[in-house]
């Protein structure tokens, strides 16, 4: 903080100081080699240069993670990137330019910006919890000299006249305090808009308590994926899940035990395709044995669970597929999820019947919820199963279920013999040439469903708070000062008569305080004059 | 179920309302630029006639875009800010709204012509290169949290959109003080006293336009004024954001690209406002950084939404 005397007599108003500025500390006593270098690159890095410096340079990071595609946003495009861009792709690939925000330098930016704040935060918070404690600072000497002052005199004595101007002040919630001076002069300082720094230091130390928050959900949140066919139930253990990402120190006991059944998905559409609305209704369980409740989750509606949040993030068609063998036996029997490949739901999938026929068999698939015959194939005009048909391709052989982990939407075509095609309405079957049959049974649905658990949560959101609040403060509240003297008249002057000055000085936005100030010594008692000066 | 018919007749009424709107804000500009063009010929009385009737233009063309705004909502039984282009019209409405609030507490007749230009741009672009039909919310939008996220983005680019027009009058009018300066120590000071200027001062007719205006510690005082007005409300905005993707999408932050250029936008203003507090940054070089922060409002809004494919691709342009 500036020296207040010394400022209130240059009669220059302070600078806005909406920000942590950082003056470099004052000259310490002069130190040695490292403890030198150290001090003085520490008083480099804390200060408001640095800082814009820094601010800049994570903006400027951050933006090839916006133009270049990103690994933790879409993996396939960045392979076709590097596909495409044979060598500038690696080269770009080494500097993390596919992993900008999870980046070693872009770390560095942040990490420096927030020591760089926590610096200079520290010499503040302590600067302003003394500036709290202490009183007005007293008035200058000369207080006609400041752009904001007035003079007049009036009957009444020193002493009351500041004692009128203290009890006038402090209703109106200014910290003023009376000073009587030598030969019966009385002065008043006040001093108004604490709250502007305060709020200052509460919006940067919410950033760094946000910082916190991020950082907690990184380490031990957990975040996994799910797809669950209609009537189907999910069981929230590692296992269940397609895809789980666990955080750096995430272990298996932070997985709250709940469960849940998907009982009915819906989708609504509207004429043209679009999506209109999708409904997951599920029944949850919170923990084994405890009593189900019914639940929807939608998009922007998550089911709350104990200890983490489920999110509907996908659909499609599941379909049912019979298999017998040339007996009429059952060998397969399942609801099997198709894959969507356009947004009309047009999908494919795979059947695997490893065993109970003679030969291993595997069916590729092609459904369209509205089949429509097009000049480039078969494709879906509408979302909504309207006219469903399967495409059915079917194929004998080895289907290497043993030997390699393979994904359940693909089959090995190519060392399988081709034994025949099919194209199947719900309710029909369709019989192999070795007499086994494929029946369509009919459409299920499927949806997916994210698990998130993150316990950084309610700090993010209790920091943004006071983010947000303590930018208001900072950027709204305006410290001011006044100041009043009140003195018997001297030689030359009315006698009998007190004389009373009263100047007034703003830390910023000067344009109301003038109107403030003008209104305030006209409550004080002196006479109404010419208008602040219009700016 | 909402009701997803469209009302088809008040549809076609706000695109009608929105012509008129842009009609008499252009109108309102050219009352601006005559206001401007008669006081330098000192036609005092013809100009400040084209003043008042430019402004009674602005109220008009903004009762008649809030119309416009209001019959787009009524038509489609939701918010008017689902895609694009209703996105477009709500910001040039609060640009238009906070010249005119400006307008009612000082004098800034000046800023007219200012932003009365960027606004007929910015609906002329909305009305044809983004215009969408009416039609209701992808399942997405469809929360609460638009009304609040949207708004505050709304709200906060408009003003911005008012600063980032101050900021750049301050850089011209600086730069021509400095001129003004380097002629003679009596010109810029002359010029100064007399705002308006008149005929008498020598100066003036050198500047024209730059000399009319206001002197550049008012300009940046304003620009300031509207960027500490609007800078909160951005916050705003991406803390919602955040809060929205959290609900949405599973995660509050998730460096989708409009997630980081609303950041990169907040890092540039937040850098003007440091820099605005830091010796050797204030004045010239804070007023760049100030406008780096539109130019990366303006990629945020345009780019991200045309031209990169992220999670907010709700522009619906085909």
């Amino acid at each position: 903080m500036t020296d207040l005397a010394e400022t209130a007599q240059t009669a220059q108003p302070l600078d806005d100081t909406t920000a942590l500025s950082t003056q470099p500390a004052p000259p310490q006593q002069p130190a040695r080699g490292i403890a030198r270098t150290v001090r003085y690159g520490w008083r480099r890095l804390t200060s408001m240069r640095t800082a814009l410096l820094l601010l800049s340079l994570l903006a400027l990071g951050a933006i090839p993670g916006t133009l270049l595609p990103q690994r933790g946003l879409n993996p396939v495009k960045v392979d076709d990137f590097l596909a495409a861009h044979p060598h500038l792709g690696p080269l770009l690939d080494k500097m993390s330019l596919f992993d900008v925000f999870a980046a070693p330098w872009f770390a560095a930016i942040y990490l420096l910006l927030f020591i760089s704040l926590i610096g200079c935060l520290v010499p503040r918070i302590r600067l302003h919890a003394r500036a709290l404690r202490r009183r007005p600072p007293l008035a200058p000497r000369h207080l006609l000299r400041l752009t904001q002052s007035v003079q007049w005199d009036t009957a009444d004595g020193a002493t009351g006249v500041a004692a009128r101007c203290r009890d006038l002040l402090s209703s109106q919630r200014w910290r003023a305090d009376v000073h009587p001076e030598a030969d019966g002069v009385v002065t008043v300082a006040a001093e108004k808009g604490y709250l502007r720094e305060t709020g200052n230091l509460v919006f940067h130390v919410s950033l760094v308590v946000l910082l916190a928050g991020i950082a907690l959900g990184g380490l031990f949140g957990y975040k996994g994926t799910v797809l669950v066919v209609q009537g189907q139930a999910f069981a929230n253990v590692r296992s269940s899940y397609d895809i789980f990402q666990p955080s750096r120190l995430y272990s298996d006991s932070s997985l709250a035990p709940f469960s849940f059944r998907l009982q009915k998905f819906t989708a609504a559409y509207q004429p043209d395709g679009t999506p209109e609305n999708f409904d997951a209704q599920v029944r949850y369980e919170s923990h084994p044995g405890a009593t189900p409740s019914t639940s929807h989750v939608r998009v922007n509606h998550p089911l709350h669970a104990a200890g983490a949040n489920v999110y509907l993030v996908g659909h499609g068609y599941a379909l049912h597929i019979q298999v017998r063998d040339p007996h009429g036996r059952l060998v397969y029997d399942n609801a099997t999820p198709f894959l969507p490949d356009t947004s009309m739901f047009a999908s494919h999938g795979v059947v695997k019947v490893p065993d109970g026929l003679p030969h291993q068999l595997g069916l590729t698939g092609f459904f369209y919820p509205t089949y429509v015959a097009t000049a480039g194939g078969p494709d879906s005009s509408y979302p909504a199963p309207r006219d469903p048909v399967l495409l059915l391709a079917a194929w004998r052989g080895d289907l290497g279920l043993d030997k390699s982990a393979q994904s359940v939407y693909s089959l090995p075509v190519a060392s399988l013999a081709h034994i025949g095609n099919a194209e199947l309405s719900p309710g029909e079957s369709w019989r192999l040439p070795d007499g086994s049959r494929v029946s369509f049974v009919g459409v299920d649905q499927w949806a997916t469903f994210q698990v998130a658990h993150d316990p950084g949560k309610k700090l993010m959101l209790a920091a943004a708070v006071f983010i947000v609040a303590g930018l208001l403060l900072s950027l709204r509240v305006r410290r001011r000062r006044i100041w009043i003297r009140a003195r018997p008249a001297g030689d030359g002057e009315n006698p009998g008569r007190t004389v009373v000055e009263a100047a007034g000085l703003a830390r910023s936005d000067s344009e109301r305080f003038a109107a403030e100030f003008a209104d305030l010594v006209q409550r004080f008692g002196a006479p109404t004059s010419a208008p602040p000066e219009e700016d | 179920m909402p009701d997803t018919s469209i009302n088809l007749g008040l549809a076609h009424a706000s695109d009608r309302l929105l012509v008129w709107a842009v009609v008499a804000y252009a109108l309102a500009m050219l009352g601006y630029a005559a206001e401007f063009a008669f006081e330098r010929r000192s036609k005092r009385a013809v100009s400040s006639r084209a003043g008042t009737i430019a402004i009674g233009l602005t109220v008009l063309g903004w009762a008649l875009h809030i119309g416009s705004v209001t019959t787009r909502g009524l038509s489609v039984h939701r918010v008017p800010w689902g895609n694009m282009y209703e996105f477009s019209s709500m910001v040039s409405l609060v640009a238009v709204t906070v010249f005119l609030v400006l307008l009612t507490r000082q004098q800034v007749r000046f800023l007219g012509l200012f932003v009365m230009a960027p606004v007929v741009l910015y609906l002329g672009l909305a009305g044809t290169v983004l215009y969408a039909n009416a039609g209701p919310l992808v399942p997405a939008l469809n929360s609460y949290w638009i009304k609040i996220h949207v708004v505050a983005a709304i709200t906060a680019s408009g003003a911005f959109m008012v600063s980032g027009v101050l900021t750049v009058l301050y850089l011209l009018k600086s730069r021509w003080e400095r001129r003004t300066l380097s002629l003679g120590p009596g010109a810029a000071a002359a010029v100064e006293v007399g705002t308006p200027p008149t005929e008498e001062i020598p100066g003036s007719r050198r500047g024209g336009l730059l000399a009319w205006l206001p002197d550049s510690a008012r300009l940046d005082r304003l620009a300031y004024g509207v960027v500490s007005f609007a800078f909160p409300i951005w916050t705003f905005a991406i803390i919602a954001g955040a809060i929205w993707a959290e609900q949405a999408w599973s995660r509050a932050w998730g460096w989708d690209p409009k997630e980081t250029w609303s950041l990169i936008t907040w890092l540039a203003y937040a850098a003007y406002l440091h820099a605005r507090a830091t010796a050797g940054w204030r004045g010239h070089r804070a007023a760049v950084l100030s406008l780096i922060g539109f130019g990366c409002l303006m990629v945020d809004y345009y780019v991200v939404n045309t031209v990169i494919t992220g999670l907010h691709s709700y522009a619906g342009i085909s």
